[in-house]
């Protein structure tokens, strides 16, 4: 049993003994929930505005949900999962922007 | 030649601890998870490219009432804090505490997929099916796939809850719910990326 504890902080994951990342995870993520979802419901900023805030909002409650949700921390014991997590962003943005890009410029040249 | 123990070729060729067995069983799930991610992304980029294409029919401003969305949200993430307690009842050795816990997770995380199902639903029956235009088939592609992966996650819950019952939290018990936990907190992450992409700028543009 002592070996799990020592491991405990290491690692990927689910190694947390506190409630105390839950708690500060969940606060944030209810306030960048809210924060996009009552402007849009109220309407209450111009369209690029709301747009701007949603995708902001929405970046950092992913981000707070890798760190206090997730772990994720940029330790030297995560390196692979940070390193392995980066790779992936970028292919999945290349993915999504190119597609748009692609797919628009095909729209704005053939049509 | 053999006896008691294994041929010398199905012998495992390095000693592992525990604690590193179980690492290697993470980070190969978090890879998964991560390719996930990629299959995820080609259902939001098909969602970009043809999300506006709504042949003469509703918009997502026609048909998203954001209210129900918020609900599922709330739903999800409350659900993502009822795991987190599961984990640290399951460190802390805890069996029924973190039965319960996975209970009330699965319960959640039913009625998001309820939630969802009720709405998918009431647009079919209205003609607001996949079939009806572009943006109806990304939409239903996107939302359904994910809510299909919480329907895959909430049986596996299912599974882990007889598992913890049956056979108490052994090492590998422990394991499959981190794996678990992290599947769940990851289909948390994507439906943020959903209310903020589908729901959200729909309604707002």
């Amino acid at each position: 049993m002592s070996t799990e504890h020592e491991h405990a902080e290491h690692g990927h994951g689910g190694h947390e003994i506190s409630l105390r990342p839950y708690i500060t995870g969940f606060v944030l993520a209810v306030v960048l929930t809210l924060i996009p979802f009552l402007m849009v419901m109220n309407n209450s900023a111009s369209t690029t505005t709301l747009v701007v805030v949603i995708f902001s909002t929405a970046i950092v409650q992913i981000l707070v949900h890798l760190r206090y949700f997730l772990h994720l921390r940029f330790t030297h014991e995560q390196r692979w999962d940070v390193f392995t997590f980066v790779f992936t962003a970028a292919i999945v943005l290349i993915l999504v922007f190119g597609s748009i890009w692609i797919m628009f410029s095909l729209n704005h040249l053939l049509m | 030649m053999t006896t008691d123990t294994l041929p010398a070729r199905y012998a495992p060729t390095e000693v592992v601890s525990h604690a590193e067995h179980e690492e290697k069983l993470m980070f190969g799930f978090w890879l998964y998870i991560l390719s996930d991610c990629i299959l995820f992304s080609g259902l939001f980029a098909t969602y970009a490219v043809i999300g506006h294409n709504t042949a003469g029919g509703p918009s997502g401003y026609d048909l998203f009432d954001l209210r129900y969305a918020l609900v599922e949200t709330m739903l999800l993430l409350f659900s993502s804090i009822s795991y987190g307690i599961a984990m640290i009842a399951m460190k802390g050795d805890k069996r029924a505490q973190t039965l319960f816990w996975l209970v009330v997770t699965a319960l959640l995380g039913l009625g998001f997929v309820l939630m969802e199902f009720h709405e998918f639903h009431d647009m079919i029956l209205a003609g607001n099916g996949p079939q009806r235009s572009g943006f109806l088939s990304a939409f239903f592609t996107l939302v359904g796939t994910h809510g299909a992966h919480v329907s895959f996650g909430l049986l596996w819950m299912v599974v882990m809850m007889i598992q913890v019952v049956r056979k108490g939290l052994t090492g590998p018990v422990q394991s499959r719910l981190l794996r678990l936990s992290l599947f769940w907190h990851f289909l948390d992450i994507v439906w943020i990326g959903v209310f903020s992409v589908v729901y959200l700028m729909g309604v707002a543009t």
